[in-house]
Order: structure tokens, then C-alpha cells, then sequence
């Protein structure tokens, strides 16, 4: 299996593919990908050299396009395509139809896939892509059970791509608009969820308050750690329960059931976390690199310092199969 | 402009989903979207005792069109999305992209639901030489975006705004409902039947702020744009969208149209809805802001 990992700029690009990443995945400095923050992605000139870096080394770089372009910014999307195909990009993550069409027509020799912002969730859908626009590869949302990972496999036209690690989303990627109900930004339009432009942490006598566009989503005592206030991952009250009624801070860890991932004919492994670190990509990259050797010489067990490793750069320091598990749904 | 009603999000007993549709025979509404677009395990009604509420709305003059499930994960759910694809006598609402392959490779006409991701007229121009006839506007955009796709997509395509109801945020994998009473979601008991509203999230500061309904998130503010219908007929909207709630739908959809007509003032409208509606409500998408937020009508002006 293919291992992509995650790029922030050309540092942790580096990183990345000296700690044995087959494919890097980037992104431009704006609102064309769903990782637009201050101060991260590339500019052409680094994502040329990335590309240079990269493929000097055998190594493929994807770019991301993956938000939804609205009229008044068509152009920004198409450039972005366009810079793309100039940098000799490996492939174009997209999401958006109209942005598929484009790139078809005036890149015809460009690879597409399907960005897991796309929302395609089972083998009609992915049919549809490779029929209407040559789309190579899909990313699944994270939303799937093994099984129905398999049954979609075993009828796609198409390569399929799954997230392995990181930041787990618990909606359907593409099909949540929590974070803009909050703030007025979401990953479809802005490239975002809960924008750190929206955060506001509010310290009192007795408790830290973490608010997003003005809304508790949580609140510590003092001994607490506090979280990052990501909407679905807040503690809510419902029925007369607080809980973390969404979902718990926590992170897609799927290296116990990698040798399943490959039996089914999963193609490459996606890790999550273009906004995190350079520390970070080095550890993921490297532990993943390792487990997936490892898997290829037979005999695969997950090793707990692989575990102990992931879970220390992970959200609220733990970690889960998501939906990838039926208890978890 | 016409009035439509979407597809009912929440889960009601077969008897009050009878019982509703019975009103809403008598409502001044046009379009009336029916079937199970949030969770296929929930089985009160079934395909054919929604074909037969569709043969008594066709019959008190109504439009019948065909609502498809929005998030697809099992095989079974395919073969049910076939089988409403291979029903000819109404137009079937695609809400998801396997539903417009199905429906695109037997050259068939079709709607596109509000979370279908059309953010822009390339994207929309290209379903519509697929048979595209009628899309709803992503309820997450702005009346800016609306005005300028409107003037660059295929004139014979219509659209829709949804106008009114909970807004439709999000869906998962995860049943939230089963996890508030500690259910498996492969045992989740139905849970969804006793909240014929959803359920309630509030913050810590005890305020309102989304509404579980299974594996949908809503907002629990009530999106509102009984102000903007002048702009929408301005820019051609053929369709306004509301979106069913346990109270008062029948009402409201008679409040709209009777100031589409002109026969009340959008401002007396407000305070009607303002007296049925006890939730707080929100229209800032429309403006380019929060969707939480509320912009009053003095503002908007401005």
C-alpha cells in the first residue's frame, strides 16, 4: 500500500519523504484547500521544489484542490489547477464537479482524484466521477465499516484511498456545515472548521472557557487540559447529560487492522495533519513507513511503541477506529 | 414563485406521518417531496405507503417528487436507492452522487436536494446535460453567490430555495441519538420515534444551539427568510423550500404564500410566525455571516 502523508510546507515536505512517505500531499496558501491557515501551504516556487525534492527521490506529490469554488472566486480555483499542472503535480485532489470538468479540458494528461471532501460513499457515486470526468482515485469519508469499505472496493472502477491516522472527522466530509453555522466558515467554502479567527479562550476565577463564534463549547476547571474548541468535539448537555455528545477529542488510528485494510484491496493509506508539525510528520511519517514494511514482509503485528508513538501526537491523546468499527457508529 | 415542502427529517410514527400529509393536502403548498432521506433503518413507512401518500397529494393537485437517502453506506441501501431511480411516475430528488449516476445512465430528468454540493454554475451546467431540471441552493451560501450563479447557469434549470424550517447541517457515520441513551446504533431501539422534534443539544450555559436527529445534526434555530422573497423573486427563484416541523407547517406554508401574493406584509408575516415559532430564529447565511446569526430587517437594509 501506498503511504501519503501530509505537508504543511517544504520543511515537513522534506521530512516526509526522508522518513519514507511514497507520496506527499500539499496544498496552495488559500482558500482552494480544506487546510487554510495562517502561515502554512506553498506558494509555487516551494511547491516546485517540493516537486523537484520529491521526485528527485522516486517520490509522487498530490496537491489538494479540494474546497468548492463560488462564482466570485472561479479564477482562484482554476489557477490553483492550473499552477498544479506547471509544477508537475502527480496528481489534483478535487471535490468540486465544475473544477473536475476543468481539469479534464485543459489538462488532459493530468491524474484526477476524488477528494474525501467529495462525499462519495459507496460505488455508484465513485462510478459516476470515473465515467463523467477519468477520476483515478477516490478518498473514502470517514464513515465506512470495513465490510462496506470492501463492498465498495470490490465494485469500484476506481483506486481506493482511506484514511489511516489523524484528526478524525465524525460527519461526512463534505457534508458538514457545523463549523459555518458557528462562524460563517466552513471547509466547503473557506477551507476551514473552526477557524482559529473564531476562537476565543475566556479565563475566569474558577474555569477556562473555550468558545467558537461566540458558542461555549467547552469549559475546564482549572487541573483540566483544555482542547482546541472544534465544534463536534465540544461537551454539550442533551436529556439532562453532559457528555461529549458528538464526539470525544480523539484521533483514526488504524494500525490494527492494516493487514485487513490491505486484504481488501485498500490502495494507499492517507495520514491526516497538513496543520500539524514538523515533529509530528516526522513521527507518523516513520512509524507508518515502518508498519507498512513490516506488513509487506508478512507476519505483521502492531507494535506498542508504534502505539505509544501515535498516541502522544494525538488529540486528547488517545485514539479510535472510527467508523472503520460498528461499536464506534 | 412556487411553494415546496421537503422531505420529512425526523422520525414519526406512520399515523402522524398520515395525519400531516392529510393537512398538508389542504395547504396551499405545489411541490411535496416525500420519503426517508436520513436513516434507512427506520421502516414505519415503507416504499409503497409512500407511493400512497404520493398518489393522494398527486391526487389534491400536488407535485409529487421522490426524496432519495443522503449519506449511502450499506448494499441494501443501494438496491432501495435503485428501486425508487426506477419509478417513473414522479421526478426523483437525487441527494447524493450515486443517486445521480442512477439516474443520469437512464437518461432520466432529476432534482438535486440542498446537500448535493453545488457551489457554483460550471458545476451545475454539467448536471443539467445530465438531466439536471431543478436544484436546491446549498442552504450555507449567500444571496450574493445565489445572484451571481443564477446569471450564469442554464435558464431552463429551476431553483430552489430552502426558506424555512431547522437547518440540515450534518450526517455521520454515528447514530447520535443511540449514543445519548448509551445505545449500539446496530441496537438503537428507535430511539428517534420519541422525539418527533430531535433532540435537544444545548451548551453548558444552557443555550440552545443544534438538534440531534440520528445521524443528522440540525440547528435549533429556525431558519427564517420570509423578508427576502422580494430578492428572490427579483433574481428568479422559481421555488421556495420549507422544511417540515412538528407544529404549524400547514400554517406556514400559508403565511408564505399569501405574501408572495402580496395579500400580507412581510413584516406582519414576521410577527405571525414570530407568535407560532417559540425557538429563536436565523437567516445570517443569506448575508454572508454565521448561519446562526439573526440580521434584522433594518439592518439588511442598510
Amino acid at each position: 500500500m501506498e503511504l501519503v502523508c501530509p505537508a504543511g510546507n517544504l520543511p515537513a515536505l522534506k521530512i516526509a519523504v526522508d522518513n519514507g512517505a511514497d507520496t506527499v500531499y500539499i496544498g496552495f496558501g488559500d482558500d482552494t484547500n480544506a487546510r487554510h491557515f495562517a502561515g502554512l501551504n506553498f506558494n509555487e516556487d516551494r511547491a516546485n521544489q517540493g516537486v523537484e525534492y520529491a521526485h528527485a527521490r522516486g517520490r509522487k506529490v498530490y496537491v489538494a484542490i479540494n474546497t468548492y469554488p463560488q462564482p466570485s472566486g472561479w479564477q482562484r480555483w482554476t489557477d490553483a489547477i492550473d499552477r498544479a499542472a506547471r509544477i508537475g503535480a502527480d496528481a489534483v485532489i478535487l471535490a468540486d464537479i465544475g473544477l473536475m470538468a476543468y481539469a479534464k479540458n485543459s489538462h488532459p494528461e493530468m491524474n484526477l482524484h476524488l477528494s474525501v471532501q467529495g462525499s462519495a460513499t459507496s460505488y455508484e457515486a465513485l462510478d459516476f466521477y470515473c465515467q463523467n470526468f477519468n477520476v483515478k482515485r477516490a478518498v473514502l469519508p470517514r464513515v465506512l465499516s470495513v465490510a462496506q469499505v470492501k463492498k465498495a472496493i470490490e465494485n469500484s472502477p476506481v483506486e481506493i484511498e482511506v484514511f489511516g491516522f489523524g484528526s478524525l472527522c465524525v460527519m461526512v466530509e463534505g457534508r458538514c456545515i457545523l463549523s459555518s453555522y458557528a462562524t460563517g466558515r466552513s471547509p466547503n467554502t473557506y477551507g476551514a472548521c473552526s477557524p482559529a479567527s473564531h476562537v476565543e479562550y475566556i479565563e475566569n476565577d474558577i474555569q477556562l472557557e473555550t468558545r467558537l463564534g461566540g458558542v461555549l463549547i467547552d469549559s475546564y476547571e482549572k487541573h483540566e487540559p483544555a482542547g482546541y474548541p472544534t465544534l463536534c468535539k465540544g461537551r454539550f448537555e442533551a436529556m439532562g447529560n453532559t457528555y461529549y455528545a458528538l464526539e470525544e477529542p480523539t484521533s483514526l488510528n488504524t494500525l490494527d487492522i492494516l493487514p485487513e485494510l490491505k486484504k481488501i484491496g485498500v490502495k494507499a493509506i492517507k495520514i491526516e495533519g497538513r496543520q500539524r508539525s514538523p515533529a509530528y510528520i516526522r513521527t507518523v511519517t516513520k512509524t507508518w513507513s515502518e508498519a507498512l514494511k513490516q506488513l509487506d514482509r508478512g507476519h505483521y503485528q502492531t507494535k506498542s511503541e508504534w502505539n505509544r508513538a501515535l498516541s502522544e501526537i494525538s488529540e486528547g491523546f488517545q485514539t479510535t477506529l472510527g467508523a472503520y468499527h460498528r461499536s464506534w457508529q | 414563485m412556487k411553494i415546496s415542502l421537503g422531505p420529512i427529517y425526523y422520525y414519526w410514527s406512520k399515523e402522524r406521518v398520515y395525519d400531516f400529509y392529510k393537512k398538508i393536502a389542504k395547504s396551499k403548498v405545489d411541490i411535496v417531496y416525500l420519503g426517508e432521506v436520513v436513516c434507512s433503518k427506520r421502516r414505519e413507512i415503507k416504499l409503497k405507503d409512500w407511493l400512497e401518500i404520493a398518489h393522494q397529494l398527486s391526487a389534491a393537485g400536488k407535485e409529487v417528487v421522490l426524496s432519495t437517502l443522503t449519506l449511502l453506506e450499506a448494499d441494501s441501501e443501494l438496491k432501495r436507492l435503485n428501486r425508487i431511480t426506477q419509478i417513473n411516475e414522479y421526478l426523483v430528488e437525487a441527494n447524493d452522487f450515486a443517486a445521480i449516476g442512477l439516474l443520469s445512465k437512464q437518461q432520466k430528468p432529476f432534482a438535486i436536494g440542498p446537500s448535493v454540493n453545488m457551489y457554483n454554475a460550471q458545476s451545475l451546467n454539467i448536471l443539467f446535460n445530465k438531466g439536471l431540471r431543478r436544484w436546491c441552493f446549498p442552504v450555507e451560501l449567500s444571496q450574493e453567490t445565489l445572484t451571481s450563479i443564477m446569471e450564469d447557469k442554464n435558464t431552463k434549470l429551476e431553483t430552489e430555495v430552502f426558506v424555512f424550517g431547522k437547518l440540515p447541517l450534518a450526517f455521520s457515520a454515528r447514530c447520535f441519538t443511540a449514543r445519548a441513551y448509551n445505545l449500539d446504533k446496530d441496537d438503537c431501539q428507535y430511539k428517534c420515534i420519541e422525539h418527533k422534534k430531535g433532540l435537544l443539544l444545548s451548551t453548558k450555559e444552557d443555550k440552545s444551539f443544534l438538534i440531534m436527529n440520528g445521524i443528522q445534526t440540525l440547528s435549533s434555530s429556525t431558519l427564517n427568510l420570509i423578508n427576502n422573497l422580494e430578492q428572490m423573486k427579483e433574481i428568479g427563484v422559481d421555488i421556495i423550500r420549507i422544511s417540515p416541523q412538528s407544529e404549524h407547517t400547514d400554517n406556514i406554508i400559508d403565511i408564505f404564500r399569501d405574501v408572495i401574493d402580496n395579500k400580507v406584509s412581510s413584516a406582519d408575516a414576521q410577527s405571525i410566525i414570530d407568535k407560532l415559532i417559540s425557538q429563536k430564529q436565523c437567516n445570517g447565511y443569506w448575508f454572508e455571516q454565521a448561519g446562526m446569526d439573526m440580521v434584522e430587517l433594518a439592518q439588511s437594509m442598510q
